[in-house]
Formats: C-alpha cells, structure tokens, sequence
C-alpha cells in the first residue's frame, strides 16, 4: 500500500463488475464474492445477465454484472447503489449509470472507450463528462494495452491475452480492498491444472492489475472493511439452485431414499439440474427429459416406484407442466416441484427475478387441486425449504410445489454448513406387506395421507390413475364418492397446516405497521424494516414461507396492527390471497414488477408515507 | 426383472376388476395373450408394472393384478421412464394407442425408443380415436371419413414401424390381436430384450372402425396377405407355403415358388438381429396389395439400455468418488472457518 493513500474505514461496500456478456464478469464477481467470504466479511452477490449468450458486442442489452455488496455487518441483499462500478465498456456505464452512489468510484477500460464503442452505447463523445460524473473518483486504466505487455513474453494469442483484462481489473479491485491474491490464484492453479499456460497468464494479468493499482497510488482511497461478528463455525459460499439442489439430496438421505430428479433444462432453474446430474457420488438419479411435461412425468414414474422424485422449473414450465401436477394430485404420491421463478408472463424475461407465479403455483391446474405452496425466502433457506418440501411430501403423501426465484437462484451468501445429525429425519408412510389386502386410499386418522405401496414388494399390487376413484383405488364416477375424495384432498393439504411453525414478527408484536413479505424479497424488506427502527419509526416485519396452508397465527398477528402492507414483487397475489384467506384486514400494497429486487428505499418510502397518513 | 421358477398360469395375473371393453374388441384378446406371456416368462406379479396412458386400450392396468399406473393423455412413455430409470429391477409395460403414443405423446414416444430404455411398449392401432368416439388418428389411412374428417382426410398416415427405426430403435413386431398364439410369443421376446421394445398390435374396434385390417387379417385371406417373419428364416408366405420375397434391385419384391425358376433358396432370409435397418425398414412398410403385411418380429437388435448406462455411470463414479455422504459434500470445495 503506497504512503499516499488513505483507508476509508466502512461498514459495508457495494462493488459491480460490468461488462460484455463475453468478458468474464460472472467469474469476476464470484472470485472478489468468494475472497471477501474467506476474509470473514458478510456478503451477498447477484448476478445479473442478459438471456443472450453473446447478444451484440458493446450494446447496452448486451451488458452482464455481478454485484457483490461485503460488509462488516449483517448483509442481507446485493445492495441498491454501488460504491465501485467496474465497466469493461462505455455500455457497461450507461447501463449502470442510475446506480452508482454519488461520489463513487468508476473503473473503467480507457482501451475500450472507442468511438465507435462510446456511440454504440448512446453517448456522444464522452460517457464521464455526459453522465456528470466528473467530480466522482474516475480511474480510467488501459487495461487491453496493459495485459498485452505484461504478457508479452508468454508465447499467447491474442484473444487468450485479452481474455484476462477481466483479472486485471480483478486485480486492481483487489488492491483497492486491500485483499490477498493468493485464493484467486489458487483457484486458477486448479481450474487449468492441465493448461498451466493459462493458468499462468490469468495469476500475471491479476497481480499486474494489483501492481498497477498499487503504482498510480493517488487515485483513490483504500476501502478497509473490517470482517462481521460471523457465529462461529464452519462456512461456505452458496447460491440458491445449489442449495436447493442440496435440500432435496439431504432430504433423500434422511428418508433413506434414491433421489430422482426429471427435468428439462429451463433458465433460471438449470443450475438445480447441473448440480444434481454432477451428484452421481451420491447416486443421484437424474433423468433430463425431452420436455417439461416429460420432466415431470419421469418423476411421477419414479415416485410411483419408491423414490424421492422432483421436477424443477421456471415458470413456462410449470404452466406445462399443469396437467401431470394435477395427476399427482389425483394419485396422491409424493413429488417436489421447484418453480424458480422469473419474469413473466410467456418467455417474458427468462433471467429476470419476479414472484408472479403465486397463482400459477397454487391454483394452475383442473379441477380441485390443491397441494402444498412452500417458498425460499434466502439463498441459503432454500436448503431448508427444499428438504422441507420433501419432507412434506414424503409423510403427506401430496405434490409439494416449492417457489424459489432468479434473484435466489443466483445470490450467494456465506452459508454456517450444517451437520447432518442435526438434521430431523423424515418418516415416508411405505405401506404394510402385513396388512393386506393393501387399500390404496386407506387413510391415516390425523393426517389423512395415503400409504405409499413400493413396486417390488409382494402382496401390494395396486392399479392407481388419474380417473375418480374410491377408497380400494377403483375408478367410480358416483356422485357422492366424487364429493367426498375432493373434500378429503383439500383436507389432506389443509392439515399439513398443523406442522406450519407460527409467524414470526420482528419487531413488537403490535404497533401501527406490520410490514409483510413472502418468499425471496425477504432480505431486501428485513433490511428496510431494520433501518426503519433504526430511524425510530414504529414498524414490525413479518414473512411467509408457507403459503398454502398457511400457519396458524395470521389472524392472530394481523388483528394487533393498525395497519398491514405487504410487498412482493408482482401486481398484489399474495396481497388477493390474504384479502381472500382474511378478509377481516385492510392490506396495502408496494408491488414492483421490473424484473429486479426491490430497493430499500422502495420500501421504505412507501411505509414512511403509510405511516403519516391517518 | 428375474424370471424363475415359480409356475404361474395367466390366471394369476388377473386382477379383480371386471374387464369394460365392448363385447368383440380386440383388446380382450391382448390381455389374455400379456398375461399367458407373463405366465410363460414367470415374473413375479409384484415385479410387474402396467404404465398406460388415456384411450380405450389404457384401461389395461386395472384388469392385471401387477402394479399399474393409468397415466394421463401421451405421456405414458414419460410415466414409464420414470419408473424403470428408478427402478430397473421391475418389468415395467407401457399400453397405448395409436392416438395417445403418437399423435399426444409422438415426443414421449420417440425419445423413449431413441433412449433404449428397457420398456415393452405395446401399440394398439386401430387407426380411429375410439374412446371419444370415432375421430382420424395419425395412423387412419388417406382419405378416411370420420367425424372430423366427414370429406375424408388429407394427412399421411403414420407407419408406426417407419416412425421405431426412424427414432433408431432396436425392437419392433407386428402382430394381430386374435393371434394369440404369435402375439404370445412376441410378447415373450419383447419381455426377453433388453431395451425399447415395440410391438405394433393391429387392433380391431368394433364399435367406430370395424374390420379396419379385415382386409389383411381376415381368416379367409391372411394366409396370403400377411408373412409371418422369423429370424434365420426363409420369406416364405401363401397358404400353402408357396410364396416369398427377394431383393429386386433396391426393392423387395414377391416371387412365387417354382415361377421362372425360383427355388426357396433364392428367398430372403430375415435376419432381425442385423443392426443396418435397410431390409426391415423396407419390412415394416410393406403393405397389402402390393406385398403382404408383415408380422412377427421385424427388427431385434441388441444394444446397451439407458437404465443400465444410467446405473452403470451412478456405479463407477460412486466406485472412486470422494464424497460419499451429505456431509462429506457438505464440506467440499471452499470452506473457512469462523473462530
């Protein structure tokens, strides 16, 4: 660290690597994410890139980030403004340009600020001086020339050489956090252990960025922050589709069962498919269809035939997914469905973050249907949720839908691993050779689920289907038999309500705002909830996981408020469900349809406003 | 799936269920020949599964006294995968018709057949919808007056043997419904084969498209319409045995025994097993008046199954993996401890 400089002491710090969707800035992102991590600071990424691989070069659509926000606090979201914008090119600045914190510091390839560059971007002549951004701290580094010297001597072509300006600016970053090379460079060590060439000229172009970064030392203050009062353990890096992908395999193991998973490939969702196809160590089946009907189907097979079978989906998906879910409805065997939601409706914006597929989730089929709606509210509880969703499914013999989301999907957090004897085991409820002849809708007294007859074992033949049918599994179409398997079904499911822990509010128990959320906004509405209080105002937080059923206490905790607003991100769903569960309360809305998170300040204003008026 | 030596007769593979078919469908007849080949292969009934679909034919998993699953419209093959991936142990059926394998359900049908996955697919056609009462399938012939085609149809029809080997599958038969005794032993054999078997049924209806094969299968003329193929045997058809088929240049053609010539040693010779489909490609799309229809098993071509690439890859990398339990995945990779 050159004398020169001074070290900013911070609480938290919001960075984002942009850049063309080709220029690396995913892995950018995940190595500073990951390095921070190590460091012991909090920290929350998202990624955010477009839905073509390489759309047009230098085009603002073109445009992918990674947004990491560390800190030496609690950090519950990837941040609203960044501190750092890292832009590979003048569209990377005009992309982020509404988000860079007054003041902040610009990184930028000067290489790259061509011309024609900076007017395929929409700027004129320069982005700097016509985003105003003159007085902010402006390093404008020639990266491309940079990299193309340090690695002059390393026998590589071109395109290899400018293939690390992404572990330049890295670099640079990393100098201006003051952070240690040596975890990137292990990285690179492992992930080209047989092209060391490689390896070699992405640990150059990092420490020629540091160097760099050290060397032009006026530039800029050092951001310092310090590492968060972390409990103590052991911790890892995670995202939402891994953990989830996890959830389901330690669900698996705790019910002594072979996982399947049938799916097709489907963005956001795919990462759940990858990891568990990559999971054959832990015999892991997986089975990618032809389609998502097929996904679905090859899961319904396998959960006929014993196992804990799951589909996973995004929201197009699901929609094809509507008939065999009904089926599974019909036949009463346990499966998963995972919907990681995205921006709809149709293809609508297939890696963008929404929750408007709540409706979809819990009424898309024929007929009555209902079934279990459990949703993530962080990338890490997507472990959680996954394993309970299997779990559900397997002592309840019933279709579980579990909604997680783009923004889930894709955030990491630290993540404290768990033991897996701390873990509850799960009980699926097999059928008795013993006890024949087996009758395939025979109940259990208190929770009305079937038992589950194996293939394979000798006695429990049966014959199950998508027709009405009565208790010994035959088909009837009786008037009255038809009525009483429909009110058993939507029992069934309304029981597992008995298991649903009570809500848990944050903040007092009564007062003049309760503030609601469901699923993956979880973060973003806790962190506005906690500066509220911070602020002095008298507000109070809760969020849902469970969506159908719902837990016990909503009543109970809603009737002690003045007033209830709850925030998602779509038009108001889970606001209509609860007008139509409880329809004693007035529910406001904050609703955001944009395919991004929420911003704290779009909570926060919003409740101010709730809050002075009578 | 083990064969043993249990004696079973086809009784015990009927289940309780009063069988709903109309009086005189063929359907009655594949189910006495399904269980009479189990009976033969001696698989014990809990190691059986039924997988149909939605149509007349998918009924059939309620009168066998197996595990069954009546699926939904097309996607019995889907169903079926599910089942036999998870579980290869089980002799796993799937029932379907021409309307629900491929009209709905072609993209189920041809990946399942392209995959190799061990199911015995049985194919009813008899070219009509008749569950909803008498619509053209994919399989109705050019031309043919239905309800929804009251000027007769403008499609191509499907040849369902055609459609197997185009999805490169190894196993396609033909057989007739009242043929008990060749449908018997079809269904052995496809039981036998590791892999997608597919055995097209030329079912009768009797209600919405009745006597739609008389033509072929009728008992006055089937000698003489119809070859029954067997593998390392000569073409050989006719009444009385007086017929056959050679190669003409590029093109199968029907020679009479004794005409210019031609003894049976100038007869094809089927060979099933022959992995190029050339011939029983040309087999399988023979069709009455020009050659006759031919049954039996056309293509029978051994080949590794999916289910058993899908374990056998599950084996190997368990075999050296590092990673054996949750929490052995649970700490791998990049980890850091907080003091």
């Amino acid at each position: 660290m050159g004398k020169n400089t001074s070290v900013i002491e911070r609480e938290e710090v919001v960075i984002r690597f942009s850049g063309d969707s080709g220029d690396g800035m995913q892995l950018t992102g995940t190595l500073f994410s990951d390095t921070a991590a190590l460091f012991g600071n909090d920290v929350s990424t998202f990624p955010d890139y477009p839905a073509e691989i390489r759309a047009p070069q230098g085009s603002v659509g073109g445009v992918s980030g990674f947004t990491v926000h560390l800190g030496h606090s609690e950090i519950n979201t990837p941040g609203d403004f960044t501190d750092v914008l890292v832009a590979m090119n003048p569209a990377a600045v005009k992309a982020n340009a509404a988000w860079v914190k007054e003041g902040g510091t610009i990184i930028y390839d000067l290489d790259n600020f061509t011309d024609k560059n900076i007017e395929k971007a929409g700027y004129i002549k320069d982005p700097i001086k016509e985003e105003n951004f003159e007085s902010y701290n402006i390093i404008a580094a020639p990266i491309s020339t940079l990299v193309k010297e340090a690695l002059k001597d390393y026998e590589l072509d071109p395109k290899t050489i400018l293939r690390t300006k992404n572990m330049f600016a890295l670099g640079m970053v990393y100098w201006l956090f003051d952070r240690k090379l040596n975890y990137t460079e292990a990285f690179f060590d492992k992930k080209f252990h047989h092209k060391p060439k490689i390896a070699q000229a992405n640990k150059v172009a990092l420490r020629a960025g540091y160097y760099y970064a050290e060397t032009i030392e006026a530039l800029t203050p050092i951001y310092k922050i310090l590492p968060a009062p972390i409990a103590k353990g052991k911790y890892r890096n995670i995202n939402g589709n891994t953990a989830t992908a996890w959830g389901f395999i330690a669900a698996a193991e705790k019910a002594g069962l072979k996982l399947f998973i049938g799916s097709y490939p489907i963005t956001p969702a795919t990462g759940i498919l990858e990891e568990l196809a990559a999971r054959k160590d832990l015999g892991v089946i997986s089975f990618q269809a032809e389609d998502e009907i097929a996904g679905i189907c090859t899961a319904l097979g396998a959960s006929f035939a014993g196992r804990l079978a799951i589909t996973t989906t995004s929201g197009p998906g699901l929609a094809l997914k509507s008939e065999a879910i009904g089926l599974a409805v019909m036949t009463e065997l346990p499966v998963v469905i995972v919907d990681v939601q995205r921006g709809g409706p149709s293809t609508g914006l297939p890696t963008k973050t929404e929750q408007a597929d709540l409706f979809q989730a819990l009424y898309g089929r024929n007929g009555e249907s209902p079934l279990v709606v459990i949703a993530s509210g962080t990338p890490t509880d997507c472990f959680d949720y996954a394993f309970e969703a299997a779990r559900i499914a397997l002592e309840h013999m019933t279709p579980v839908l579990l909604l997680t989301d783009s923004y889930l999907a894709n955030g990491t957090e630290p993540w404290k691993i768990p033991s897996m004897k701390d873990i509850r085991e799960i009980k699926p409820r097999y059928a008795s050779p013993e006890e024949l002849p087996f009758v395939p809708y025979k109940r259990d007294e208190e929770t009305l689920a079937r038992s589950w007859a194996i293939p394979g074992v000798p006695g429990l033949q049966h014959r199950i289907g998508g027709l009405e049918k009565n208790t010994k599994g035959n088909v009837s179409y009786l008037p009255d038999n038809h009525e009483k398997m429909v009110r058993i079904r939507a029992e069934k499911v309304e029981r597992v309500s008995n298991e649903v822990p009570d809500l848990l509010v944050q903040g007092s128990d009564s007062g003049d705002l309760l503030i609601v959320g469901w699923g993956g906004s979880y973060g973003f509405i806790v962190t506005a909830f906690r500066e509220l209080i911070a602020e002095g105002h008298n507000v109070s937080f809760v969020n849902f996981n469970y969506i159908n059923p719902l837990p016990r206490n909503v009543k109970d905790v809603f009737s002690r408020f003045r007033k209830i607003v709850v925030c998602e991100l779509n038009l108001g769903q889970f606001a209509d469900y609860l007008r139509m569960k409880h329809q004693e309360f007035t529910y406001h809305q904050i609703n955001k349809v944009q395919g991004v998170p929420f911003t704290i300040s779009d909570i926060k204003d919003k409740c101010i406003k709730l809050l002075e008026e009578k | 799936m083990e064969e043993t030596t249990l004696k079973y007769t086809a009784k015990d593979y009927k289940s309780d269920q009063e069988v709903r078919w109309c009086p005189g469908c063929g359907d009655h007849a594949v189910l006495s020949s399904v269980q009479r080949a189990l009976a033969e292969l001696g698989i014990p009934r809990e190691q059986i599964a039924f997988i149909s679909g939605i149509g007349c034919s998918s009924r059939f998993p309620y009168y066998m006294d197996t595990y069954g699953f009546h699926g939904i419209h097309g996607r019995a093959a889907a169903i079926a995968s599910g089942v036999k991936t998870a579980n290869p142990e089980l002799s796993v059926w799937q029932i379907t018709g021409d309307g629900d394998a491929l009209a709905i359900g072609g993209n189920h049908f041809i990946h399942a057949v392209r995959r190799n996955i061990d199911l015995n697919i049985i194919l009813f056609n008899n070219e009509i919808y008749g569950l909803t009462k008498g619509q053209y399938s994919p399989t109705s012939s050019k031309g043919l007056v239905t309800k929804t085609s009251p000027f007769g149809t403008v499609e191509e029809p499907f040849s369902v043997g055609e459609l197997v080997i185009g999805a490169k599958g190894k196993f396609f038969a033909r057989t007739i419904d009242a043929n008990i005794a060749l449908s018997t032993q079809i269904y052995t054999a496809a039981a036998r084969h590791k892999g997608a078997s597919v055995i097209e049924v030329l079912q009768n209806c009797v209600i919405f498209n009745d006597g739609i094969h008389e033509e072929v299968t009728g008992k006055e003329v089937r000698d003489e319409r119809t070859i029954i193929l067997k593998h390392g045997e000569p073409m050989i058809f006719g009444k009385d045995n007086e017929k056959g088929l050679i190669l003409d240049g590029l093109k199968l053609k029907v020679v009479k025994i004794g005409e210019n010539g031609i003894t049976v040693k100038d007869l094809l010779i089927h060979n099933a097993a022959e992995p190029n489909p050339g011939i029983q490609y040309m087999l399988a799309n023979m069709r009455y008046p020009e050659y006759p229809v031919a049954l039996g098993i056309i293509r029978a071509v051994e080949g590794i199954t999916y289910d058993a690439s899908v374990h056998g890859q599950i084996k190997n990398v368990r075999e050296n993996a590092k990673i054996k339990c949750m929490d052995d995945l649970l700490s791998s990779g990049s980890t850091w401890n907080v003091e």
